[in-house]
């Protein structure tokens, strides 16, 4: 029996713009069991941005809950929160956010910083992560001397920093060209099967389909319907000219 | 791998560890630390030259070495006259705003590096402190180039009024307060920019990224400057 990991119950987000109220998300009610892979669909203000950020405690929901793990987050105090952010979640953006002042073994311990860990342990681990996504020649890098795909790739090994449980990406190939984006996607897919870690990505990328072990289509601020792997007809095998 | 599901308290990073990583931010930023750092500069620059011609003027005054006083009067009026405290306090408002400003921009077109420390589990007290070292490293060597710049200028004016008697009667020290309880002397005044110009880029700093550290990362990270 799968465990869930996420559980969201009802969520509803709005957002005030002025006068106006702006509904998000009007009630979402999905689970995700560890270790699975899960792409949440739709197009541009559907709202699965705004569902991401629920799920990794990025903002809080105007109405419902969400359970990590069994655990109400809004339960938790700020410190508690930092410290999920922390330790439970590592988080994939679009534009990468980097810290450009930073080197790319400096961006990829920054989360062991906040862990506590010890400057030999997190340098070691930080080396360790980016020979993982095949920058250890690049650690010294600033985000400035790497490519879109390197930038992607550090930030990937920066959110495995502090072993996280579920892997939070953010249309992580949007700024990518296909083939770019193919290989961060299958880098994702590879470390989601190599450490068990459940991936939730949003995006509206159709090669992500390929990979995803559940598909979530989110429109109009409510889930539209659920597919399974094997539902899925689409061909996506050849696209970027393979 | 079992792992507790448990949620415990976030850690607080040792003081030292905010220290190295604010130096490293401005040390790396230095282009854009410096001209933040110039605004603060100029505006201490403009207070404390202006202060300073005031306390030499003053001075020369009280030395009888400048002639234009001829009566007891014309002196007392003569003291801190009304245009000589509508330049004090103008300097003040622009060095004020002026900082302000500074502060503010710097502080703003790094939101997005706000929300993604706490993502990655930065407490707001951590953001907060890494700002208010930063600013006050700043406001602080700022201020302190900015007083003596303005002190080396007034000096400069005050050899072309006065000549050489300037050094005779030069007003380093606070008069005595009986005599004249407003004169500060140049030492003073350069002391009071210093902490002016540390404090304001404190103040201007602190506020937007406690506002920064309270919005929810989501929030921080789509603000666009």
């Amino acid at each position: 029996m799968a465990e869930t990991v996420v559980k969201t119950e009802d969520v509803v987000k709005e957002y005030r713009m002025g006068t106006t109220v702006v509904r998000a998300l009007s009630g979402i009610n999905i689970e995700i069991d560890r270790g699975e892979y899960i792409s949440l669909m739709g197009p541009s203000g559907s709202g699965k941005s705004t569902l991401f950020n629920m799920i990794g405690a990025l903002d809080g929901p105007t109405g419902g809950r969400v359970y990590i793990d069994g655990q109400d987050m809004s339960q938790l105090s700020r410190s508690q929160i930092a410290w999920f952010r922390c330790h439970r979640v590592g988080y994939i953006f679009q534009s990468y956010n980097l810290l450009p002042v930073m080197s790319a073994l400096e961006n990829v311990t920054l989360p062991m910083i906040f862990a506590g860990l010890s400057n030999r342990d997190r340098n070691k681990k930080g080396e360790e992560l980016l020979n993982l996504v095949g920058l250890g020649d690049r650690s010294h890098h600033r985000p400035d001397e790497l490519s879109g795909g390197q930038r992607q790739r550090v930030a990937i090994a920066r959110a495995f920093a502090n072993d996280p449980t579920i892997i939070l990406a953010d249309e992580p190939t949007a700024n990518l060209d296909t083939i770019t984006g193919r290989e961060i996607i299958d880098l994702i897919r590879d470390l989601n099967r190599g450490k068990g870690v459940t991936v939730i990505s949003a995006t509206h990328d159709l090669k992500m389909l390929d990979v995803s072990d559940r598909i979530v289509d989110i429109r109009d601020g409510l889930v539209e319907r659920i597919r399974n792997r094997d539902e899925i007809d689409i061909e996506v095998g050849e696209v970027g000219g393979h | 791998m079992e792992r507790s599901t448990q949620i415990e308290q976030q850690i607080e990073l040792p003081f030292g560890e905010s220290l190295r990583i604010s130096f490293q931010s401005l040390k790396i930023r230095f282009g854009r630390s410096i001209i933040t750092t110039a605004g603060i500069t100029l505006g201490i620059a403009f207070l404390v030259s202006v202060w300073t011609n005031n306390e030499i003027d003053l001075a020369m005054q009280e030395s009888g070495r400048t002639e234009q006083i001829t009566t007891l009067e014309e002196e007392q009026e003569q003291g801190i006259s009304t245009k000589d405290i509508w330049l004090i306090i103008m300097s003040l408002i622009v060095c004020v705003v002026g900082i302000a400003n500074s502060m503010l921009m710097a502080v703003t077109e790094r939101f997005q590096e706000i929300g993604t420390m706490k993502c990655l589990g930065a407490l707001d007290r951590f953001v907060v402190r890494l700002f208010l070292l930063e600013s006050g490293f700043q406001g602080l060597s700022g201020a302190l180039i900015g007083a003596l710049i303005g002190t080396v200028g007034s000096i400069l004016l005050g050899l072309k009024n006065h000549g050489l008697d300037l050094f005779f009667y030069f007003p380093l020290l606070p008069a005595s307060p009986e005599d004249a309880p407003m004169r500060l002397g140049i030492i003073v005044l350069i002391l009071f920019g210093c902490l002016l110009g540390m404090v304001l880029s404190v103040i201007g700093a602190a506020f937007p990224a406690w506002r920064a550290a309270q919005l929810p990362p989501a929030e921080a990270m789509r603000t666009e400057v």
